[in-house]
């Protein structure tokens, strides 16, 4: 295809041939602390749910705050992706596949909590709609059934829209392989991931057309995800649960901490890979910008969550909401509004903190804030059930933590292996976007945003 | 048609926890240990709250206890995903023990808090399995339960009444926590036939049911107010 951009290419096909030490040994401690998810759950799974802190009446704890954490997570990539792609954002091109793989990885880490959460995980399946001699069906009634059915709709959609701008890619990569003829396990990986692409115009045809389906698929599917998953919530008659504003609260939420997620994941791409070309200062400055709106969009969700609670006094909701700005959880509740409103504002509404580091910083800030969140919502209410005679407490065994270290570390594993695996740029797309850069500007790319003079004169 | 329900005169009441005991008892609910009720793991289908009513010196303590209200519109059951928990045609709110995969989103939705879980399974070191009542299912760890209002006995006078070919009579089902109440606070029966003594106290100006402005049309009644 184009040629001057050769060059520029290699940094992206690097990590795929050849084994380089320092990715291997991150791989490898990551693959330990995914380990620690396995154990913990075996331990339990052997020693029974009861080595979980969970108790009466915090029946959920911190395995579902981090189900929705992890829920949340993956509207980094697929959502941003297809809105992106949906409204031809030329700026997309590069973020895209690293996007749509934070997507997939933390929907099947997420997918994993509910089923870690279970009393017995082995009968998982009665939640599956499977014709039976009984005639017995899952409970349609119940958001935990449509939360299940989300959930794989939207995997099921997202490993599609992850997968299908990735073939062209694989078919570079598997011509490349054969060509150096070396690296067999990659060839043959590569031969069968590309699905027998050459690039013909019908192919082409397809294709786009295949992408173009699910990026407008995927958006609707990825807002009924979190909307159901807050459902879990709302639908009960809990205090502090038994909210209208959730379904767009969580939604809000998840896309302001996946954003962090696909902040700090590029970051971390950009000093492992070099793929600094790629993802730009400006990209980071667009999605620093992105990350300011839903800061704004969140912090408004929240006081127009809890404004209206304190007004009304009803007794069962105020306190829960006494408990959590003033009480046992004001400090973590005042920190997660720190985190997660005033950090942002403070570092992104200026030029010099939407640099990489400065989103790096925000970043790691919203997820901490975030994961915060939905503890509070879990626990913080289920401590405090309307007959006040069974106030509860609640503290996470190691069992709980461990599965929560674990499962960064199984993201981490994940992020790993797809690193090594696949470009996480998408060569075509950045391809295509200089042959249309090169053809509308004769040559010179666009300036992302046109100098347009201050009225006052100084500049814009 | 029937519908089971339960009276309990809050104000013969005097705490003495016989029900409780007899609760246990009778529907094998496992003891956890001391370690474990301090984690809030006590299981009691059956409580006793403590309610202090006026300002001292003038205090006195009501007692009242607490158990599955059998509600007819039972917040816990649209949300359970496999049925596990569902209303039966006698008013009874059923538990399905083998359907449940312990989801636990049943006890986030009762506002009564009267639903247990069974984070380990239960324990009956010898001779202690001798006392199990063989007539109700032990349920193993990973599973929710609550009061069934003594589903095992009401299954037991129906098939004698069958057999006996005869409706079965008022007061001929005792629950165990209602056979053991020394005062005589609790009473058992059908609330749908007008003439049991379920019913009529159900229609005494005493009457009221716990949380009852949430809509759960509970089968408990409450009486309360005389002296």
């Amino acid at each position: 295809m184009s040629a001057p951009s050769k060059g520029r290419e290699d940094v992206l096909f690097r990590p795929l041939s050849g084994v380089r030490p320092g990715l291997v040994a991150c791989t490898i401690l990551a693959a330990m602390l995914a380990g620690v998810l396995w154990f913990c759950w075996g331990y339990q799974i052997r020693y029974d749910i009861g080595v979980a802190g969970i108790n009466r009446p915090v029946f959920w704890g911190l395995y579902i705050a981090t189900f929705v954490f992890w829920i949340g997570i993956s509207h980094a990539g697929t959502l941003i992706s297809a809105i992106l792609r949906v409204t031809s954002a030329e700026w997309r091109r590069p973020v895209t596949r690293c996007a749509e793989a934070i997507t997939v990885f933390a929907l099947m880490i997420g997918g994993l909590f509910p089923l870690i959460h279970l009393g017995r995980p082995w009968l998982f399946w009665y939640m599956v709609p499977l014709p039976n001699h009984r005639g017995l069906w899952p409970n349609f009634r119940s958001p935990l059934a449509w939360d299940m059915m989300a959930i794989f709709t939207y995997l099921s959609g997202s490993i599609l829209y992850f997968l299908l701008p990735m073939i062209p890619d694989l078919a570079i990569l598997r011509d490349r392989a054969v060509a150096e003829d070396r690296g067999r396990f990659r060839a043959r990986l590569y031969r069968l991931l590309a699905l027998g692409w050459r690039g013909t115009p019908q192919q082409w045809f397809s294709l786009e057309g295949g992408i173009k389906a699910m990026a407008v698929i995927v958006i609707p599917v990825a807002v009924s995800v979190h909307t159901i998953v807050s459902w879990d919530f709302a639908m009960t008659m809990q205090p502090m649960w038994h909210s209208t504003i959730f379904g767009p609260y969580f939604v809000a939420g998840a896309i302001h901490s996946g954003i962090a997620v696909l902040l700090v994941a590029m970051y971390v791409l950009r000093r492992v890979l070099k793929v600094g070309d790629y993802l730009t200062d400006q990209v980071f400055s667009n999605l620093g910008l992105l990350s300011l709106t839903f800061a704004l969009i969140w912090g408004y969700f929240t006081f127009a969550e809890h404004l209206p609670v304190w007004y009304a006094r009803e007794p069962s909701e105020t306190a829960i909401l006494l408990q959590r700005v003033s009480g046992d959880y004001a400090a973590a509740f005042w920190a997660m509004v720190i985190l997660n409103v005033v950090v942002p504002l403070g570092v992104l509404s200026f030029p010099r903190g939407r640099r990489p580091v400065g989103t790096l910083f925000v970043g790691l800030c919203v997820l901490v804030g975030m994961w915060i969140e939905r503890y509070l919502i879990v626990v913080g209410s289920l401590r405090f059930p309307r007959l006040d005679f069974t106030l509860g407490s609640y503290q996470p065994t190691w069992v709980e933590l461990g599965i929560l270290a674990g499962s960064f570390g199984m993201f981490a594993l994940m992020y790993l292996l797809f690193m090594q695996l696949a470009p996480v740029v998408s060569i075509w797309e950045v391809r295509e976007g200089e042959q249309h850069a090169s053809r509308v500007g004769g040559g010179v790319e666009p300036e992302p945003h046109p100098v347009v003079p201050h009225p006052l004169g100084k500049r814009a | 048609m029937t519908r089971w329900g339960m009276a309990i005169d809050t104000d013969r009441c005097t705490g003495c926890g016989a029900c409780v005991v007899a609760c246990h008892a009778e529907n094998n609910i496992q003891t956890v240990g001391e370690e474990e009720a301090r984690n809030g793991r006590a299981m009691h289908w059956m409580r006793i709250e403590r309610h202090y009513e006026g300002v001292f010196p003038d205090v006195r303590i009501r007692f009242m206890p607490v158990l599955c209200q059998h509600c007819a519109a039972a917040p816990c059951e649209p949300v359970c995903p496999v049925y596990a928990t569902y209303r039966n045609p006698e008013g009874l709110n059923a538990m399905v023990y083998s359907r449940c995969i312990g989801t636990r989103y049943c006890a986030n939705n009762c506002p009564y808090s009267v639903r247990f879980f069974n984070w380990h399974g239960g324990e009956w070191p010898e001779p202690l399995q001798l006392q199990l009542n063989p007539d109700v299912a032990v349920r193993p760890a990973g599973v929710m339960e609550k009061c069934t209002f003594c589903v095992q006995r009401i299954q037991d006078v129906k098939g004698r009444a069958r057999s006996e070919d005869r409706p079965v009579l008022d007061g001929e089902i005792r629950t165990a926590c209602a056979q053991s109440c020394p005062a005589q606070a609790i009473v058992f029966g059908d609330l749908e036939d007008p003439t049991s003594r379920v019913a009529q106290l159900a229609r005494s100006d005493r009457a009221e049911r716990l949380l009852g402005d949430l809509g759960t049309n509970p089968s408990v009644i409450y009486l309360k107010g005389g002296e």
